[in-house]
C-alpha cells in the first residue's frame, strides 16, 4: 500500500496503490489529508489506477474526504477505478458526491 | 446441499489478516473456475465479514475468527464466518445500509456489500456469544472452448 501525491496548479492528485481495506485505509487517509491541508486545492483527484482491491473501507475514505472538501468548496474526482472498485463505488452511490471515472 | 470439498481455518482478529482471508478464499474458490468478477465479489464479501469481526465483534480484545469454505453441488461456494465476540443486538437494524455503531470513517455498508455481491447471506447472532454469517454464491460454469 502506498500513496504518491502530485500537485499541479490548484489540483492535488493522490495516486493510491495496493489493496485498500480497513487495514490500509488509515495510512492512505492521513497521507491525503496532509496534502489537502498543506495545499488547500480546489480539486482533489483520487487516482485508483494502482489499487488492486477495495472494500467498503474505501467508501469510508472517499466519503470522509468529501466531507473535508465541503468546508472549502473544493471538488472531488475519482479516476482509474477498476470494474471491482467501480462496482463498490456505484453500490454506495459515490457518483452523487464525486466525479467518478472507471479505468 | 452436497459438499464436495471443504476447508476450515481460524485467524486472529487482526486487520493484517483481512488480506490473508481474501487470498485463502479466492484460492479455494478457484476450483470452481469462476470469472474474475465472481472471484472479486467473493473476496469483497469476505473482506466485509472479516472486517466486521475485527471492528465490531472484538472491540476490546483480539479474538479468533473462524472461517469455513465449502464447495457444494458442483457450482456453489458456501462460506461461513463466525466470531465469539459481543454479538449484534438488532441484526435487522445492523443490516440497514449506512447503519454503523462505530465512529470514524466506517461507511456502514458491510452487510449491503455482502448481500449485493453474494446470492444469499444469513446472519445469526446472540449478544455476548457472537455472530455467524453464512453466504453462498453460485458460480456459472463456463463452456470450455478447447473441448
Amino acid at each position: 500500500m502506498s500513496v504518491e501525491i502530485k500537485t499541479s496548479g490548484d489540483t492535488v492528485t493522490a495516486y493510491l496503490s495496493g489493496e485498500l481495506d480497513h487495514h490500509s485505509a488509515k495510512e492512505m487517509r492521513e497521507a491525503v489529508d496532509n496534502a489537502v491541508e498543506l495545499n488547500m486545492p480546489s480539486r482533489l483527484v483520487l487516482d485508483f489506477k494502482g489499487v488492486s482491491f477495495m472494500d467498503s473501507s474505501g467508501i469510508g475514505l472517499v466519503m470522509g474526504r468529501y466531507r473535508t472538501l465541503l468546508k472549502t468548496g473544493a471538488q472531488l474526482y475519482i479516476t482509474g477505478a477498476s470494474p471491482q472498485i467501480y462496482k463498490v463505488m456505484k453500490l454506495a452511490g459515490i457518483e452523487r458526491l464525486a466525479k467518478l471515472e472507471e479505468r | 446441499m452436497e459438499v464436495n470439498n471443504k476447508f476450515t481455518m481460524n485467524v486472529l482478529a487482526k486487520s493484517a489478516n483481512e488480506g490473508f482471508a481474501r487470498a485463502c478464499i479466492s484460492a479455494f474458490a478457484a476450483q470452481l473456475d469462476p470469472t474474475l468478477e465472481e472471484v472479486n465479489d467473493i473476496k469483497t464479501a469476505v473482506s466485509e465479514a472479516v472486517t466486521n469481526c475485527i471492528v465490531h465483534a472484538y472491540k476490546e480484545k483480539i479474538g479468533k475468527i473462524y472461517i469455513t469454505g465449502e464447495l457444494c453441488d458442483k457450482n456453489t461456494i458456501r462460506i461461513k464466518i463466525r466470531d465469539t465476540g459481543c454479538g449484534i443486538e438488532n441484526v435487522e437494524k445492523a443490516m440497514e445500509p449506512l447503519y454503523t455503531t462505530v465512529g470514524g470513517e466506517r461507511a456502514g455498508l458491510g452487510f449491503a456489500v455482502m448481500q449485493s455481491f453474494m446470492d444469499t447471506v444469513k446472519v445469526r447472532s446472540a449478544v455476548g456469544k457472537g455472530t455467524s454469517i453464512v453466504m453462498t454464491k453460485r458460480i456459472n460454469r463456463r463452456i470450455n472452448i478447447n473441448g
